[in-house]
């Protein structure tokens, strides 16, 4: 469904990515592992558009990506969680969602369904409706993060490291998350660092390091020799 | 005493006055760092459509409602053509942009109205009485309304699916856009409002002093002021400031003449400037 | 610029100086053969460009975008009018004096301001400021003369006492052109020195040059004020060329245009500022015969076109190899 052929970039002079190539199908959850500044995110980036693209080609659902401007691929179905969440601090958590929920198309009926749908999953949201998104704690900023993706319905979802900064309790919530996400036939591009919840929740995981990708396989084989983990992790 | 309080209701409307162009500027600088030196002469055409549309129909409020939707347009048209090429490029280019808009409009609006000061008529005659003095209705209504128009895009961008979009952009354009909100089109739909609001201050300031080519000048200089007083972005920070300087002018304007009176504007923008950049009306951030 | 990314750009051949000395030496002989109207024309952009090339050191080499230069303008107009009113007979030194001073004193105003505000604070102060000197001119009518502005006669050109005379408008012509390639060649010794160096090195990344350690207000200042001493001086020789001073001259727009020749010239180039002078008061001229006062309709157009798809200006292509 969402497909990176060879796909080189530059954020201004720097050569960051080279020649990566990654494929998520549909309702599939794919893990993207690897130390710090491999260039993750940039792979992220390069899906949204915010980094220039040299080479290669990027498609989704067979229609390549490079003209579609900024603000159409929510449109297309390509949610984004940002590693820095980006909450709309001036709003409130209500009016965060509706960032994602007021679309064209969307019925009465449908927006209120939503709208429980991810109350059941994060309760602390209801409560935390009307306070402005700035003032939530750090987990639950993540988890506003999440639910405004969510709203977008989309059929995929690129997480960048949610568990990053959270305490254990929360991580495990996370994971219920992606879980649940999965279930409901959303594919997930999962950037992380936690490599045992990466392992739990993907089917297939990429390795990058030095801005290329250096090795793909299923996470049962990755569980089963520990070793090109802990070559390419150090974990 | 009675100079005081006729000074208090003069500042307190030319306040309202200038709020509303002062909104629109704060606007289009929070959300798309414009520095929008046309501005007052949005006002200028506002008030020079307004006029001819009132000698057409008699009717001021269809005036103040075809001028607005006109100037809205213009500067939706402006734009989209001046405006958005420049987009990521130093911001020097917008303000000289927008200065070189400004002079095209003021020859433009002395090709097609021609020199002579125009006229629009006072919505609501008469006087109405305070203790000792006579206070024209009109400012008053000009006042309320302009008041009025002010809690409408304040509800507006409270409420509304659009006023969400609006604010979402002016905090993390990038986010926004990931979110599906249109953002070259939120910006064009600001600048549009923005010019609406200035050219229906054009409209309701008309009866005060006449409508000449010039009179945008003054008021881009004051809503500039104002906008950096109350903090930019800040659209209840431009709001108090254009109040607080415009009664401060006034009650100058007992003891020098009103040419001089501004000078105390430029002291507060100043002072501001140096011990409080953020605005005086926003809490210092920590 | 050069294939290999690593190469300098060539520092200034001798190319440029040539063709600089032709110019120099067409506008020696311009006075001679121009009929009258164009040969007080070729001084005044000799006057404006002046003014111009001091709101490039500010804009083009620190970045700093001023809307100021009108006050300086103005002071150094009405500093020289001072001199020839109240000292007799009318001396053409003290005009230049009196009018620098005034147009230092403002300039030390404006740069303790300057050195505080960032970019658009900057700038929107320096609008402000100007206007609070046009209110000042316009309504202390005792002084200044208000809205008539004051008239004065010219001073003779005297040299040390040993010769004087009275300009005739070709001597004048030489004698403008003599400041201007004088101030040029100063201006340029100043921005091809170290100090100019960290000027620009200012405009193109401030944090940075602050980090390395320089005391990047106090370079601030030193620009603004010479800044405004060389745009005081162009006041001064328009005084003396036109014979009166008036608030119109201190009134923003003046700045806007002294912007616009920057911009339309290319800014950081110091000739720039001139070519553009010279282009927008071509432009003036010619559309003003066809459009009268609605010249500026077409002109601020061709300004915007410029802005959007020529922003390096007119000798913009000259900036790198101009500062090597």
């Amino acid at each position: 469904m969402l497909v990176l052929e060879q796909v080189d970039a530059h954020y201004g002079k720097s050569h960051v990515l080279h020649g990566v190539s990654i494929e998520v199908r549909a309702g599939e959850v794919v893990g993207l592992l690897g130390r710090n500044g491999v260039g993750k995110t940039t792979t992220l980036k390069a899906i949204m558009g915010m980094a220039r693209r040299s080479a290669g080609r990027i498609t989704f659902e067979g229609r390549d990506l490079q003209g579609v401007p900024p603000h159409g691929l929510a449109g297309l179905g390509i949610a984004w969680v940002p590693e820095e969440r980006r909450i709309f601090r001036l709003l409130t958590v209500l009016e965060n969602l509706r960032t994602g929920l007021d679309r064209s198309g969307i019925t009465p009926p449908r927006r209120e369904a939503l709208l429980e749908k991810v109350y059941a999953y994060f309760p602390i949201l209801r409560e935390r409706r009307n306070q402005p998104g700035g003032t939530l704690s750090g987990g639950e900023q993540q988890m506003l993060a999440i639910a405004r993706a969510m709203m977008l319905e989309p059929k995929i979802i690129l997480l960048d490291e949610p568990t990053e900064g959270l305490m254990p309790r929360m991580v495990a919530q996370i994971q219920e998350i992606v879980h649940a996400l999965h279930r409901d036939g959303v594919a997930i591009l999962l950037v992380e660092q936690n490599v045992p919840l990466t392992l739990d929740a993907a089917e297939r995981v990429y390795i990058m390091e030095k801005g290329a990708v250096r090795h793909h396989a299923s996470s049962a084989e990755l569980r089963a020799d520990q070793r090109i983990i802990h070559e390419y992790l150090g974990v | 005493m009675d100079q005081v309080l006729v000074q208090t209701l003069h500042g307190l409307v030319n306040g309202m006055v200038l709020a509303m162009v002062a909104s629109g500027l704060t606007l289009i600088f929070g959300i798309m760092d414009i520095v929008n030196f046309a501005h007052g002469d949005l006002l200028m055409l506002g008030a020079f459509v307004g006029a001819s549309v009132l000698g057409v129909t008699g009717n001021y409020w269809l005036a103040l409602l075809a001028a607005s939707i006109a100037i809205a347009a213009l500067g939706a048209i402006l734009q989209i053509t001046t405006l958005r090429p420049l987009i990521g490029r130093d911001p020097l280019t917008t303000i000289l942009a927008t200065f070189g808009l400004s002079l095209v409009m003021q020859k433009y609006a002395l090709w097609q109205w021609g020199p002579s000061v125009r006229r629009i008529s006072e919505p609501v005659p008469g006087d109405f009485t305070l203790f000792h003095i006579q206070y024209p209705w009109y400012r008053i209504a000009t006042a309320v309304l302009a008041g009025l128009i002010l809690a409408g895009l304040w509800l507006f961008l409270k409420y509304g699916k659009y006023g969400i979009w609006i604010r979402a952009t002016t905090q993390d354009r990038v986010m926004a856009q990931a979110m599906g909100i249109p953002v070259p089109l939120v910006y064009t739909a600001v600048f549009a409002i923005g010019s609406a609001m200035a050219a229906a201050s054009g409209v309701l300031f008309g009866p005060f002093a006449g409508v000449t080519q010039t009179m945008g000048f003054d008021f881009t200089l004051r809503a500039f002021i104002v906008v950096v007083v109350g903090g930019m972005g800040n659209l209840g920070g431009s709001i108090l400031a254009s109040i607080f300087v415009s009664l401060l002018e006034s009650y100058a304007a007992i003891v020098v003449s009103p040419a001089q009176a501004v000078i105390v504007s430029f002291v507060v923008l100043v002072l501001t400037m140096l011990f409080r950049p953020t605005g005086l009306f926003v809490p210092t951030p920590k | 610029m050069s294939a290999t990314p690593a190469a300098r750009p060539r520092p200034l051949a001798v190319e440029y100086w040539i063709g600089f000395a032709v110019v120099v030496v067409l506008l020696v002989v311009a006075p001679l053969v121009l009929p009258p109207f164009w040969q007080r024309f070729a001084t005044e952009i000799l006057i404006w460009g002046l003014l111009a090339m001091s709101s490039d050191i500010l804009i083009g080499y620190t970045g700093m975008v001023s809307f100021g230069h009108s006050a300086f303008f103005g002071l150094g107009m009405y500093g020289a009018a001072a001199a020839l009113l109240t000292v007799k007979p009318p001396s053409l030194g003290l005009a230049a004096l009196y009018g620098l001073v005034a147009a230092g004193v403002a300039a030390v105003f404006v740069a303790y301001f300057a050195t505080r505000l960032r970019e658009i604070y900057f700038s929107i102060s320096t609008l402000v400021f100007s206007q609070i000197f046009y209110v000042i001119i316009f309504t202390w009518t005792e002084v200044t003369g208000g809205e008539n502005g004051l008239t004065f006669s010219q001073p003779r050109l005297a040299l040390l006492g040993l010769w004087s005379d009275r300009f005739t408008p070709t001597t004048f012509h030489w004698f403008v052109l003599t400041v201007v390639v004088i101030s040029y060649l100063l201006v340029r010794r100043i921005t091809q020195s170290p100090f100019g160096k960290v000027l620009q090195s200012i405009r193109e990344n401030e944090p940075r040059t602050r980090a390395i350690g320089y005391p990047v207000e106090r370079y601030k200042m030193v620009a603004v004020m010479l800044s405004g001493l060389f745009a005081g001086l162009a006041g001064v020789l328009y005084a003396i060329q036109n014979k009166f001073a008036a608030p119109d001259f201190v009134f923003f727009v003046v700045s806007g245009e002294v912007v616009i020749f920057n911009v339309m010239g290319g800014m950081g180039t110091l000739v720039g500022p001139f070519a553009g002078a010279a282009f927008f008061l071509l432009l003036r001229e010619g559309l003003s015969r066809f459009l009268t006062e609605y010249y500026l309709i077409p002109l601020g157009i061709i300004f915007i076109i410029m802005i959007i798809f020529l922003p390096q200006g007119l000798l913009g292509f000259l900036r790198r190899r101009l500062n090597a």
